[in-house]
């Protein structure tokens, strides 16, 4: 089993130890591999990038849910009224609600990816750090979201 | 390279520009609507109706939807070739994630045609 330090796959293909290029060194390296998450304890920053998905998915499903809504408050007066009185109910809210919180945190989180692209935030603190920021200013953001609707 | 049959462009490249630019046109109208609305309190069918109507919101509204197809697809894509594998599913992974992906792709067609319906039928 080859062991030792571990060479980055780097676009030279520069020489690495062994002899290989380090693209072949990474790739043929023997070193015991663990991506069963469910065996692997997460940090904080795992979770916010897991959060980022299911908030994801829940957005893609909810479409549906707002694209239904639209469809009927522009299709008539009529429509509009009965989407706005069914905005009223606590069930409705409650799933707006669920929503918008999903975007709020979909959104901030989606921001943060953006500064990292610009290379801030990239060093493990600066990414332990970005994931606490998401999580406080999207808290705060559905927050603010609940007592808006309600 | 990695080559991938399933994914948008064949380019992970590509996939993550994409993703990125229609991140940008989504954070904008989702910005915008939820803005228009909090600064229209009791708006009504008319004020509703009209903003649609404009020919900049439905080009906003279709460039949205155009970004959110793509978006929706990237990230799924990302999600399912992730975590449907053969070490959660075992040998019938292969199957159970492209009938999945078809089904992402098959939805997100469904909303799409929707959506531009929605828009001019107006």
């Amino acid at each position: 089993m080859v062991t030792g330090t571990y060479c980055k796959c780097l676009p030279d293909n520069s020489p690495c130890s062994l002899g290989l290029s380090k693209c072949e060194y990474a790739v043929n390296s023997q070193r015991p591999v663990n991506l069963d998450l469910r065996t692997i304890k997460l940090p904080l920053t795992a979770y916010s990038s897991i959060l980022h998905r299911i908030s994801g998915v829940i957005l893609f499903f909810g479409i549906a849910v707002l694209l239904y809504g639209l469809d009927k408050s522009l299709a008539s007066e009529q429509g509009f009224a009965e989407v706005k009185e069914c905005l009223a109910s606590p069930l409705a809210k409650l799933v707006v609600w669920g929503l918008l919180s999903g975007l709020m945190y979909h959104l901030t989180a989606g921001i943060r990816h953006l500064i990292m692209d610009l290379g801030i935030g990239e060093t493990l603190e600066g990414g332990k750090l970005g994931a606490q920021i998401v999580f406080i200013v999207s808290a705060i953001l559905i927050v603010l979201t609940g007592v808006w609707i309600w | 390279m990695v080559t991938n049959v399933t994914n948008f462009s064949r380019s992970g490249l590509y996939d993550w520009m994409a993703q990125r630019v229609s991140a940008v046109v989504l954070a904008a109208y989702a910005l915008f609507l939820l803005g228009y609305v909090l600064a229209n309190p009791g708006m009504g069918y008319t004020e509703w109706q009209g903003l649609f109507a404009n020919s900049w919101m439905r080009i906003f509204s279709l460039m949205s939807l155009v970004a959110l197809s793509a978006h929706a697809w990237v990230g799924l894509w990302t999600i399912t070739t992730d975590y449907l594998t053969p070490m959660t599913l075992g040998s019938w992974a292969t199957g159970i994630r492209f009938l999945a992906q078809a089904l992402c792709g098959m939805i997100m067609f469904v909303l799409f045609v929707w959506g531009v319906q929605i828009l001019w039928g107006i």
